[in-house]
């Protein structure tokens, strides 16, 4: 037997087999729709979805469809995703560092917070928080009172609504300001590499950013005021906060989770990354006379990126995908909202399940393809 | 002459010590006289400034200290680990009064003002954690609802385990290996078959009535067990030179990883019975173990992914340059040692597979976690979560703690390099 027909039989039974099981599953699906009386199909995406969902960055009700219901499930999906990758990022990288702390205080007390909390599931710390810690917050009437502007309490964080006018135009001066900084450092680049002038990039860009949009606010005739939750009493006994934007308590145990978690592991990265660069690095940086900061800046943190880039991503993407945990307190996210109440009224199962899972599937694979550039572009280019 | 009072030096450090401890100790002196008896001396001045008294006293102390190379052991110790420069006294003195502060109303709820005796909610009159609810539950959370008088079934299938498990590190090599087939192939089917019954005069228990800790450990130890052969098939087949095997892999593998496990659960739950034959039943349990096996199969081929790459091309060629041929190669020379070098990847991915067994809540089975959020809602214990949810991470943090310095140990010593 040849080598070509020796490799040809496993790929062919492999490939066989696949077919026979994808066979044999769609026609138990197709017979089994077939007995409840229904068919298969996205029709009822369109249909009104008669539920209403407690939590919503756009504006949904009843009377809208399932495709928006859809919507809603992930934009709150991608909310709490991104309050989390941006508060574990933060928390990641102080602990991180920290853990190399010449204070053997500080590196002991960040070595306890990264054994304790990425030794406990992720799930029960949600529940302690949702079940036991924040409902440990006091009602309504006696709210804690952050300098009368925010008030926290059991049914969640009041915070002051912002009303802009002419928002759009706030939204150009902020595209301007980045447009231009980019530019600015281009040209400083090539003033550096051509003509060796240092100019003082980060002070002119944070200048821009701070003036064009002061700007839009004097003569583009943007304004901006606050509208701060007030304390209503609707009956006897029952007081709200209205006005202001409401956090719910959902949102911010799972944030605060997520958030505590994945800081533990990003904080591992950080720490992998920074004792990762070559200690040789250093010592070279030193010998040409850099100073300390230089040294940090300019050889020890892009190599160290280089190392805490990839992993953290894989982190972030891992957060993305524990948010679907909000589905145990009722956070409606897109497992909640779409798996979950659509699922139950519709019954359409295998329609909907497939629609979750490619939405995160194709979230995973952007991300990755995303990783794999990134990779590419910073892998060291040996000579 | 030559006389410097503001740097101390060796001539002069015994009064810069002294005076340097004595406005540490006033410092500490104050902050804990206003924690712990709520007598406040410096409560003549500004709000802000009298709770910033013994952090300023303390700055100054540590500078008053802070000689380089005093010559004295305990004081050169002390300022290179916790007095370096301004910045980290002020870290340090930080931490050690946010330690002041927090640990012993902590201490008290734990143990202190804690309740132990009695059977009921009643019982528990003090201001700590009520354990009662724990110690009455204890029996719910290892157990579920699995029945009092057959729970000898699931201790025997578990002693039978580690019986098991500890007598492969003293038998001969040569039975060694019949005994790990042993533990892999028949084992199982003997321990669920102890649990579930309905043979041999056994009680039948319906896997709806397990739960608590030891469906955790059910759970974890069938999924680690069978996700290991698959995810390392899968791994191969990623590194096939067949491209329809290769590419089949790579879709299965990235389909998993792309997803999350609630999802996969729901399926499970909800989609799989859809793609069996009209009126076949699969159990709940067994569903969710495939489910959960297929899902950390695919991370476990990654790991071991990992290791096959990093391994020396050598490895291949010297197999190959001895006749071998693809099974032996990969059995004999590469596994052996692409799975040694990915141990602590091994750990996370068992770590994160025990830390994830809690999600199978959303099918209606409850372990420890489920079992807990089950014991709050029940009328004679509410306003029990903070003590139950205490229990169960503690519990969930032992063994994943002591698994993941297990997985550090084990890395040490099969560690061949010298």
């Amino acid at each position: 037997m040849s080598n070509k027909k020796k490799d040809l039989i496993p790929q062919v039974l492999t490939v066989l087999f696949i077919i026979l099981v994808i066979i044999y599953f769609t026609i138990n699906a197709q017979n089994n729709m077939g007995n409840r009386g229904i068919s298969f199909g996205f029709g009822f995406l369109s249909q009104e979805s008669s539920f209403d969902i407690a939590f919503s960055l756009i504006d949904y009700d009843g009377s809208y469809s399932y495709a928006r219901a859809f919507l809603v499930g992930l934009l709150n999906t991608i909310l709490v995703s991104v309050i989390g990758i941006f508060f574990a990022t933060i928390l990641g990288v102080t602990v991180g560092i920290s853990r190399l702390s010449q204070n053997y205080l500080i590196a002991k007390a960040a070595e306890w917070y990264v054994e304790i909390f990425r030794n406990i599931p992720l799930i029960l710390q949600i529940f302690f928080w949702y079940f036991a810690a924040l409902r440990a917050l006091p009602l309504t009437i006696d709210s804690i009172n952050f300098y009368d502007i925010s008030f926290l309490n059991v049914k969640g964080w009041y915070i002051p609504r912002f009303i802009w006018t002419n928002f759009s135009t706030f939204v150009y001066s902020i595209i301007t300001a980045a447009i231009l900084i980019i530019l600015v450092s281009r040209y400083s680049r090539k003033q550096r590499d051509e003509f060796g002038k240092q100019i003082p990039v980060f002070y002119i860009s944070l200048a821009i950013l701070f003036i064009l949009p002061f700007l839009s606010f004097l003569i583009g005739g943007v304004t901006l005021s606050f509208k701060i939750p007030e304390l209503t009493q609707l009956s006897k006994t029952i007081y709200v906060y209205q006005g202001g934007v409401t956090i719910i308590p959902e949102l911010i145990s799972l944030a605060l989770a997520l958030s505590m978690y994945t800081a533990t592991f990003i904080a591992e990265n950080v720490r992998a990354g920074i004792l990762g660069v070559n200690k040789g690095q250093k010592e070279a940086a030193a010998s040409i006379g850099l100073t300390r900061g230089q040294i940090l800046k300019l050889v020890v943190m892009p190599q160290a990126l280089r190392i805490i880039i990839p992993p953290t991503t894989n982190q972030y993407l891992n957060l993305t995908k524990n948010s679907s945990l909000a589905a145990a307190i009722a956070y409606p996210d897109i497992v909640l909202v779409f798996a979950g109440t659509a699922l139950m009224q519709t019954g359409r199962a295998i329609e909907i399940i497939s629609i979750t899972m490619l939405t995160y599937l194709s979230l995973s694979l952007s991300i990755s393809v995303f990783m794999n550039w990134y990779n590419k572009k910073m892998a060291i280019k040996e000579k | 002459m030559h006389i410097n009072i503001i740097k101390p030096n060796k001539e002069n450090l015994t009064s810069f010590v002294s005076i340097g401890s004595f406005f540490i100790l006033i410092g500490f002196a104050d902050f804990i006289f206003n924690t712990f008896l709520n007598l406040n001396f410096t409560g003549f001045l500004p709000d802000t400034l009298s709770y910033l008294i013994p952090i300023i006293f303390g700055l100054i102390g540590l500078y008053l200290i802070r000689v380089e190379f005093s010559g004295n052991r305990l004081l050169d110790r002390i300022n290179n680990n916790f007095n370096s420069s301004n910045f980290n006294a002020l870290l340090s003195l930080l931490v050690i009064f946010s330690l002041i502060k927090f640990i012993p109303p902590l201490l008290n709820w734990f143990i202190f003002d804690a309740d132990f005796a009695g059977n009921t909610k009643q019982d528990c009159t003090g201001s700590g954690a009520c354990w009662v609810f724990v110690k009455v539950w204890l029996n719910r959370f290892v157990y579920g609802m699995y029945p009092d008088i057959e729970q000898w079934r699931i201790n025997t299938a578990f002693f039978l385990l580690f019986f098991l498990v500890g007598a492969s590190f003293f038998v001969p090599s040569k039975l060694k290996k019949y005994l790990l087939l042993f533990l892999l192939f028949i084992y199982p089917i003997i321990g669920f078959k102890l649990i579930s019954g309905g043979d041999f005069g056994l009680k039948y228990i319906e896997t709806g009535a397990w739960g608590g800790l030891s469906l955790t450990f059910i759970v974890s130890a069938f999924a680690l067990i069978l996700c290991f052969p698959i995810g390392m098939f899968l791994a191969l087949g990623r590194r096939s030179n067949l491209p329809a095997i290769r590419y089949s892999s790579i879709g299965f593998i990235e389909l998993w990883r792309g997803v999350p496990l609630i999802t996969v659960l729901f399926m499970s739950a909800v989609m799989f019975p859809m793609f069996l034959p009209d009126g076949t039943y699969v159990d709940k349990l067994i569903r969710v173990l495939i489910a959960i096996t297929l899902f950390e199969a695919a991370y476990m081929a990654e790991v071991i992914r990992g290791g096959l790459q990093a391994l020396p091309k050598g490895q291949y060629e010297a197999a190959k340059s001895l006749g071998m041929g693809y099974w032996r190669m990969h059995f004999l020379i590469v596994l052996p040692q692409a799975l040694k070098l990915v141990i602590p990847g091994i750990a996370n991915t068992f770590l994160a597979l025990v830390k994830d067994t809690p999600l199978i809540f959303v099918v209606g089975l409850l372990e420890l976690a489920g079992m807990v959020n089950l014991a709050k809602t029940n009328p004679e214990w509410l306003g029990m979560a903070m003590e139950g949810y205490v229990f169960a991470g503690l519990v969930f943090w032992v063994i994943c703690y002591a698994m993941s310095r297990y997985s550090q140990n084990l890395e040490k010593k099969l560690s061949t390099e010298r």
